[in-house]
């Protein structure tokens, strides 16, 4: 720690490409491969010979379009309403555990751990039986449901932490100041609860979005089948080609809007996760 | 401090009958929590008695009609199988292995963004988010695409390594091929354990360790006398969380291997027995022993660790 300055600053520089090295090399790797042609992935290297854009084209616009963009349409569509559910319940959920006195709040917060511990595959094999019986099998509802199981816990803790750090006097103090209950808590108590309700729905997003248990095997067709289980069951354009590219492309299509988020909202998130997990 | 109890505000002066005004809010509290806590038992505590009850009968899809009751004998026949054992074996070394691993690794890299220069502390926290953001099965493609004997460049690469020779086929043998879906699952999940650390390394009060330093403490015995015994809690709850986690293992075995050369985890033989082979009662036999496993690393975790799993909250 004695060292001088500017040594110190070349190691951190070095631990610090390292790190990011670390972080992005298989997703730079799976995006070197996108762009390689059919004839090249065997070729041994990391970069292609030749950068063709051939394998966007092929699930963009090509023959393996229909099964990847219904894909994609019902990834974005199941989990934008997992996420919309779970976090308007875990809203009202987290703001009465923060905010209310009444008896089982510890059961609720047990409860929503339990049930984030709780195995995806015994779940699944219970409800694909049941939902081939009363028919919700490969269809939209039969994945939001069980996708609350996942979202639904990580939404409760991580707004009761947020919430439980909100001054709650300073609703109080705007009705001494002559608001009314509503005004006093949309003024002051909404601005300062948003951003946290926001990270949730972005985290609860992250989890849904990287479902594949419940997605390969509570669908059958392209009628709802998210996009990481569509990724396992591409097959190439011929059964002797092997769907490489093609699945590369795809991951680099669905890893993109991931990359983004993070990208903007990294602080946020960070202190989303990190809240009331360590804090014992 | 602990994330569960009551904030002393509210807990303390509501301990006389109560007022109408506490009453109303007792409602509202109910009325607000409640809808939220019977979906989670609705989606997960239904359809596991739903697996504890179909796993009483002989049923397979094919043949409905053949449904009979067979109290536990499913039970008695998996836990008499090699295959039960094998796999349960398989699931068990990697989340040792992965778990111990991530410790230190997580450790490493929360360290290194603790104590990261202020210019680069940014980055290093958006590129660490990265693989926790991905698709775990967008991650096993990249890393089973990457050792692929066919279009993997790992071989050509590492050809100077005694063993590594273009023809080796990593998913061919047990071995490798659980390392590499060890390394995946390794290179996802310790984000997550590294931030957990780094929230843990936050908590260690500063005065402690510039008092250690003054006294003339190496930089080896202050992190094993003072910043680690002050972060036990932090690690406890990411081992336990990471090693739950690790423990339901699916993505990228499914993906590399499909449980083939050995490699088949619990969550995977549950899975091809009752969706691929349409074996309900025993794949529900399988659910629910997977469940009690589960349920039995909480409950040494908790006795061995202490750990406070309510004060606590996990997910990946």
């Amino acid at each position: 720690m004695k060292s001088s300055p500017v040594k110190r600053r070349v190691i951190w520089t070095i631990i610090s490409v390292l790190v990011i090295l670390y972080a992005l090399f298989p997703v730079a790797s799976i995006f070197a491969t996108s762009f390689k042609l059919p004839s090249d992935l065997t070729s041994g290297t990391f970069l292609p010979t030749n950068w063709s854009t051939s394998n966007y084209e092929q699930i963009l616009v090509g023959d393996a379009q229909g099964l990847f963009l219904s894909s994609l349409r019902n990834s974005i569509g199941i989990c934008l309403i997992a996420t919309f559910i779970a976090v308007i319940l875990a809203t009202l959920c987290a703001y009465a555990i923060a905010r209310l006195d009444f008896p089982g709040k510890k059961l609720v917060l047990t409860t929503a751990l339990g049930v984030s511990i709780f195995p995806v595959i015994s779940i699944v094999t219970p409800l694909f039986n049941l939902w081939r019986n009363i028919g919700l099998y490969d269809t939209w509802p039969g994945l939001i449901i069980p996708y609350l199981s996942l979202t639904l816990p990580i939404s409760i803790w991580t707004l009761a932490a947020f919430f439980r750090q909100i001054p709650w006097e300073l609703e109080q103090a705007a009705q001494v100041d002559g608001a009314t209950t509503w005004q006093a808590f949309r003024k002051a108590i909404v601005p300062l609860a948003a951003p946290g309700v926001f990270t949730t729905a972005i985290i609860a997003f992250f989890i849904a979005w990287n479902d594949f248990v419940y997605g390969i095997s509570l669908t059958s067709t392209e009628a709802a089948r998210p996009v990481p289980a569509a990724l396992a069951f591409f097959t190439g354009a011929s059964q002797f080609e092997e769907p490489t590219g093609a699945i590369s492309a795809a991951a680099i299509i669905v890893t993109i809007p991931v990359v983004v988020l993070v990208l903007a909202f990294q602080r946020q998130i960070v202190s989303g996760l990190t809240q009331g997990a360590v804090k014992g | 401090m602990d994330a569960v109890r009551n904030t002393p505000a509210e807990a303390a002066p509501r301990k006389q009958p109560l007022s109408d005004r506490a009453k109303a809010e007792r409602r509202l509290g109910f009325w607000l929590a409640g809808p939220a806590f019977i979906i989670m038992l609705a989606v997960t505590a239904y359809p596991i008695l739903l697996a504890l009850w179909d796993s009483l009968f002989k049923y397979r899809l094919t043949a409905p009609d053949d449904r009979a009751f067979v109290g536990l004998g499913n039970y008695a026949t998996i836990l008499t199988d090699g295959l039960f054992w094998r796999d349960l074996g398989v699931t068990v070394l990697i989340t040792v292995i992965t778990v111990v691993v991530e410790l230190i690794l997580g450790f490493a890299l929360a360290l290194v963004m603790n104590s990261a220069l202020k210019a680069v502390r940014g980055w290093l926290r958006t590129a660490i988010l990265v693989p926790y953001g991905i698709i775990t099965v967008v991650s096993a493609f990249a890393w089973f695409y990457a050792f692929d004997i066919n279009s993997g460049y790992i071989n050509s690469w590492f050809s100077w390594v005694p063993g590594i020779d273009p023809d080796l086929n990593w998913f061919a043998d047990t071995w490798t091929a659980l390392f590499v879906i060890m390394a995946s699952e390794i290179w996802k999940t310790t984000p997550f354990i590294s931030l957990l650390l780094l929230a843990g390394l936050a908590q260690v009060p500063g005065e402690l360790t510039e008092a250690a330093e003054v006294d003339g403490a190496t930089w080896w015995q202050r992190m094993s006398r003072v910043i680690i015994p002050n972060m036990k809690a932090a690690i406890m709850v990411a081992v336990l969380f990471r090693a739950l986690d690790a423990f339901r293992i699916f993505d990228n075995v499914y993906i590399m291997t499909n449980g083939a050369y050995g490699t088949e985890v619990l969550s995977l033989l549950a899975y091809r027995t009752s969706i691929t082979r349409l074996e309900i009662g025993m794949g529900s036999a399988v659910s629910v022993l997977l469940f009690i496993c589960v349920i039995i690393i909480c409950f040494i975790a908790i006795k061995l660790f202490k750990v406070d799993l309510s004060g606590a909250r996990g997910g990946n």
